[in-house]
């Protein structure tokens, strides 16, 4: 017969004003299987942890319930104290008197039963209950970061410098992200490529990074401390061991109208190509659609002019597979093209631009070379309007959500233009302005009362071209819905950001979950920022929601603790509240008859197959086997099975039954 | 049918431990008051609910049962919750066809933050349960399973 042990808590006052804890104790100590039932008026103290230390040794207890507050308080708490006398810490289970009892009903007769109907219910689930053991998975210390902007060059730094080797992943020929393009930077005015190319400088030099660029995740299997990452390297079509980055192939490449990705489609770049020229690693690679040889057999002047012979023609995409322990996500984000917007010209006209464009412009690397002029004709313009909000909490567009980042940066835009055109006028039209952060709002100040931009508080309607002028029809709601018309040279929309391209895609390689906008989900909005809810997959920066440069930074560093928190231990242990198939002794091995249908419930892929052979080799049969190391203990598998053969521990059959029971037979 | 004040119904409420069972807890966080008659099993996700034991609960005398978990798209365990949604909406359906009363089922979605909901829930399943009145019909069938009936001899 069990040996349980009860102890109620009065929690001060919190239970015992509503509940007669003391006729709760004497009733549950009546049960059949109940050694020792006590109340004590702070049960979580030290004296009371000492009482249920001395009751497990004492009575040789083979179980515990607390009758105290919510488990989500104390029940590691009190599992500790079980496990310090000697009883395994799954045989103590709490019944939450408080947050569902106490606090929730006035005192009364019905109240005291319902505590006593609780109590009772998890003294027959804790006989039922059997001891576990904490589950252990060993950790492979090396990290795989993806995505090579800021976000990711931080936490790849951050791991790195804790002595872990780091292997980062960059979709494109080059790491740098955004922030490369981006001219200067709020609320600073500081250069954005004179504080980031050294980051990137030292990312390439890092001992401890690998660093991949022009590749992709192909896939990505395991769990927690042990993935299998297979990453395609994209055919670069340049030896990289030979090439010194010379650059004469560039200059000789016949093929040099291909609107380059760096400026945002401003300026030019040839078919082969360094993104720009602060690129790491700052050498070529081959756009095989563009180029003019992959399109028509013919051509080759890049190979000519190589004086070593890098040029690799034949070279095929490759696929290398790494075993990492964590992941960092740093894809980061984008932004939505001006072809977004019909009223604003579908992005035909040519002086209508993105920030992103504007941002290229303005950058003293750009293709203006820091001259804002306008495209169409290279002008500079004299009255330019930029307008916030463009796509941003618009819920008709299907963006509800603020951006974030587009009041700063049209902030800095408005403020770049009046440094670099001082007779020039600037307009813009703006919902709320949204400048939370440090120092933030003194800048917006300082772009309206230093700088003189017009800040108008309304939005745009329309933008069309008449006699080589953009008119902005727009209104002034501060002027009773006024309506405002300007003549303007330039536009600049200020164009929501966006998940980037393919975000879904890589989510669901992952398997980590992500919003209705495709930005990768936390796993708490507010103590969990930078986890997923899939365990060893980190968070950074803009592919979880539009953010900034400090706080890209902050969480990507946030990213990094966590990577190297879970590198400090050679082994990971978990709560073993996994789902277990059912064993049995030949000839039936297992009421699994592998219908695999919990394969299909399964949120994790933890599902394994396993076969059970005879002594000669022969298959007898194939069941259903749990990775203890990816499952989570959600139990949805349970539910599938058929055959009733997988089990959750912690939440067994038996132990839910035992509970429901006890709650209707009394 | 009469809605019988004396009757105290039994309810039982399946829920979830990320979100429907915080969000209990915050109701008595909140300290708003509820009725005494649900009584709450936690369970780590709503997908892990065999809706055979709903059956059981009937069998056994409950009047009325609490089936709450996260919202779509909030589940801990991602999908959880939508297994057990779509499990939901096959079971009442046979369960309808069979006859058993589905308005003893009360299926919601209470979030960690809905302290005030899940007391609106308890409150309300506890008097439309109430006003059903004892749940019968189907503890006689069991009874008579039990017995062995079904083998025809009555």
């Amino acid at each position: 017969m069990s040996k349980i042990g009860v102890f109620i808590c009065h929690c001060g006052e919190n239970i015992s004003a509503t509940v007669d804890v003391e006729r709760v104790a004497r009733e549950v100590g009546g049960m059949e299987g109940v050694a020792h039932a006590i109340d004590y008026k702070y049960m979580c103290s030290d004296p009371g942890q000492t009482f249920i230390k001395e009751a497990v040794k004492k009575y040789n207890l083979d179980g515990v319930v607390v009758g105290a507050c919510s488990p989500r308080m104390h029940e590691p708490t009190f599992r500790r104290a079980c496990a310090e006398a000697g009883l395994n810490p799954y045989l103590c289970e709490m019944a939450n008197l408080r947050e569902h009892c106490s606090w929730v009903h006035e005192k009364s007769e019905e109240t005291t039963e319902k505590a006593i109907d609780l109590v009772k219910m998890l003294v027959q689930k804790v006989k039922k209950n059997k001891p576990l053991d904490s589950i252990k998975v060993p950790v492979t210390k090396r990290a795989l970061v993806i995505g090579g902007g800021i976000a990711g060059i931080q936490a790849s730094l951050d791991i790195a410098n804790t002595g872990h080797k780091v292997i980062l992943v960059e979709r494109d020929p080059s790491i740098g992200g955004h922030m490369s393009q981006l001219s200067e930077t709020f609320p600073t005015l500081d250069c954005s490529q004179c504080i980031l190319t050294p980051r990137m400088v030292e990312v390439a030099q890092h001992p401890n990074i690998k660093l991949y660029t022009y590749a992709e995740l192909e896939s990505l299997e395991g769990f927690i401390g042990n993935f299998t990452a297979k990453i395609r390297l994209k055919a670069k079509s340049v030896d990289y061991s030979t090439c010194t980055g010379c650059g004469a192939c560039i200059q000789k490449c016949p093929v040099k109208k291909i609107p380059s990705e760096f400026n945002a489609g401003l300026g030019t770049r040839t078919a082969i190509y360094v993104p720009f020229p602060q690129a790491v690693p700052n050498k070529p690679v081959i756009d095989r659609v563009n180029c003019n040889y992959y399109k028509r057999g013919a051509c080759k002047i890049c190979e000519k002019t190589c004086q070593v012979g890098s040029i690799q023609w034949d070279r095929e995409d490759e696929i290398v597979t790494e075993e990492v322990g964590a992941v960092v996500l740093a894809t980061g984000f984008d932004v939505k093209g001006a072809d977004f917007f019909p009223e604003y010209g579908y992005g035909k006209y040519k002086d209508v631009l993105t920030g992103l464009q504007f941002e290229r412009m303005a950058s003293a690397s750009g293709p203006t070379f820091g001259e804002i002029r306008r495209p169409s004709d290279g002008v500079i313009p004299k009255k330019i309007v930029f307008i916030a909000c463009a796509g941003s909490r618009d819920p008709a567009k299907g963006i509800p959500y603020c951006s974030k980042i587009c009041c700063m940066y049209t902030a800095k835009h408005a403020m770049l233009y009046q440094h670099k055109v001082h007779d020039g006028e600037s307009t813009v039209f703006y919902m709320d302005i949204r400048a939370g952060g440090k120092n933030y709002e003194e800048f917006v100040r300082r772009a309206i009362e230093e700088d003189t931009v017009n800040y108008v508080r309304g939005r745009v309607a329309r933008v069309y071209e008449k006699d080589g002028k953009l008119i902005v029809k727009g209104v002034d709601t501060l002027l009773g819905g006024q309506q405002v018309e300007i003549e303007a040279d330039m536009v600049v929309l200020a164009t929501a950001g966006v998940a980037n391209c393919g975000s879904e895609q890589l989510a669901q390689k992952l398997h980590v979950s992500y919003d209705p906008y495709h930005f990768f989900a936390e796993a708490h909005p507010k103590l969990k920022p930078v986890e997923t809810n899939t365990a060893g997959i980190f968070l950074a920066g803009a592919c979880q929601a539009p953010k900034d440069i400090p706080e890209t930074v902050g969480m990507a560093s946030g990213a990094a603790v966590k990577v190297a928190a879970l590198f400090s231990n050679d082994e990971l242990v978990r709560e073993p509240l996994v789902a277990v198939v059912n064993r049995l002794a030949p000839p039936l091995y297992s009421t699994c008859v592998g219908c695999f249908m919990c394969e299909t419930a399964c949120p994790y892929n933890a599902i394994e197959h396993e076969d059970i052979r005879g002594r000669d080799g022969s298959l007898i049969k194939t069941i259903a086997k749990v990775n203890e190391g990816l499952c989570q203990g959600c139990g949805t598998c349970v539910a599938f099975c058929r055959s009733k053969s997988i089990d959750i521990q912690g939440y067994t059959h038996e132990q839910v039954y035992a509970e429901v029971m006890s709650l209707l037979n009394d | 049918m009469s809605s019988n004040t004396d009757f105290e119904p039994k309810i039982i409420a399946f829920v979830c431990n990320w979100c429907t069972y915080a969000g209990a807890d915050l109701t008595g966080t909140s300290r708003l008051k509820y009725a005494t008659n649900v009584k709450i099993v936690r369970f780590p996700c709503t997908g892990r609910i065999d809706f055979l034991l709903l059956l059981k609960s009937f069998a056994q005398g409950a009047d009325g049962i609490i089936v709450s978990g996260c919202h779509p798209n909030d589940c801990h365990y991602t999908s959880g919750n939508f297994h057990a949604r779509r499990r939901w909406i096959a079971f009442r359906s046979i369960l309808d066809l069979m006859g058993v009363d589905i308005r003893r089922i009360q299926y919601s979605w209470v979030s960690a933050a809905e302290g005030s909901k899940w007391a609106d829930l308890v409150n309300h399943t506890v008097a439309d349960i109430r006003s059903l009145g004892p749940y019968q019909e189907y503890q006689k069938i069991a009874d008579y399973l039990e017995k062995g009936g079904y083998h025809g001899e009555d």
